[in-house]
């Protein structure tokens, strides 16, 4: 399985995620301003602040060349995950439901959370069981997840565990997929939890869960 | 406001939809007091995009688009 990893200006999570869809499969770097995704498998949108976060996170990114081709790619059923600002972009983009508002605390926050998975049967969580605890990394100022008032339960992928929901997004969510759940989007980094010399390696049964 | 270049000066501002808790509003709501000032209520914390443009009647739907998120911002246009 090849995965290609988007790099904007400002994204700063790319080398990590491709390091860990390598211990999965094949990866590639895809530059923001071609509209090319070479072919892979499945799309990783990493973290970072893709053009500055400018006027809101992911409002910039959303319209990147790369990101024409990743849109068709995800409307006709291709695999993609968006990490923190992956997630944002892909909300700004319209791919994924609701939208990611600044953390209640309004500080950035770095800390390891424990993230249920709730919905074990789309690509990325395959490999899980409902109900498992994956303990992964968090880090970003704005992670407030705001769900819209229809978003259907089963589009609900992860939760954050109780007493983990530092960010106050709605319903504890903490990952959402859209509605043929071939694209997700979580804010934790399952791409820094890919090596026990850094205390996790639950972020590979998400982004192996496709392999 | 006419420029002489034909121009048109727009000015577009956004805010938090009502309903959506509003962390920055909060703050400076809370901060006003402790300067002594009160009687303050219902701070909203927002953004000012100005704009000079050609075509006044695409404003709305740069703000659609990009200028504001409509899921949870309120944008006037000016």
């Amino acid at each position: 399985m090849r995965f290609g990893v988007v790099q904007f200006p400002g994204s700063c999570d790319e080398r990590d995620a491709l390091f860990a869809a390598r211990r999965v499969g094949d990866a590639e770097l895809l530059w923001h301003a071609d509209h090319d995704l070479k072919g892979v498998d499945a799309v990783i949108v990493p973290g970072g602040f893709s053009y500055g976060d400018y006027l809101r996170a992911g409002a910039i990114a959303r319209f990147s060349p790369v990101m024409v081709e990743v849109e068709r790619f995800a409307r006709e059923g291709g695999l993609v995950l968006g990490i923190c600002n992956g997630f944002q972009v892909l909300c700004e983009a319209g791919l994924l439901p609701g939208a990611l508002l600044p953390n209640t605390s309004l500080r950035f926050t770095c800390r390891q959370v424990d993230i249920e998975v709730v919905n074990a049967s789309i690509p990325w969580t395959r490999a899980c069981e409902a109900g498992q605890i994956l303990s992964i990394p968090a880090k970003h100022m704005s992670g407030r997840y705001w769900a819209p008032d229809d978003l259907p339960e089963d589009q609900v992928v992860l939760r954050y565990a109780p007493g983990h929901n530092f960010n106050g997004s709605a319903r504890d969510i903490a990952g959402v997929c859209n509605a043929g759940g071939n694209v997700m989007g979580l804010m934790p980094h399952p791409e820094h939890a890919v090596d026990v010399l850094t205390g996790s390696v639950d972020g590979l049964t998400l982004i192996g869960g496709p392999v | 406001m006419d420029r002489a270049d034909g121009a048109l000066r727009v000015r577009v501002l956004i805010r938090p939809k009502a309903g959506i808790l509003d962390p920055q509003g909060q703050a400076v709501e809370r901060a006003l007091p402790a300067l002594g000032f009160g009687g303050v209520a219902n701070v909203h914390v927002g953004r000012l995009v100005e704009l000079d443009v050609e075509d006044a009647s695409q404003v709305p739907e740069m703000c659609e688009r990009l200028l504001a998120n409509p899921l949870i911002e309120d944008y006037e246009i000016e």
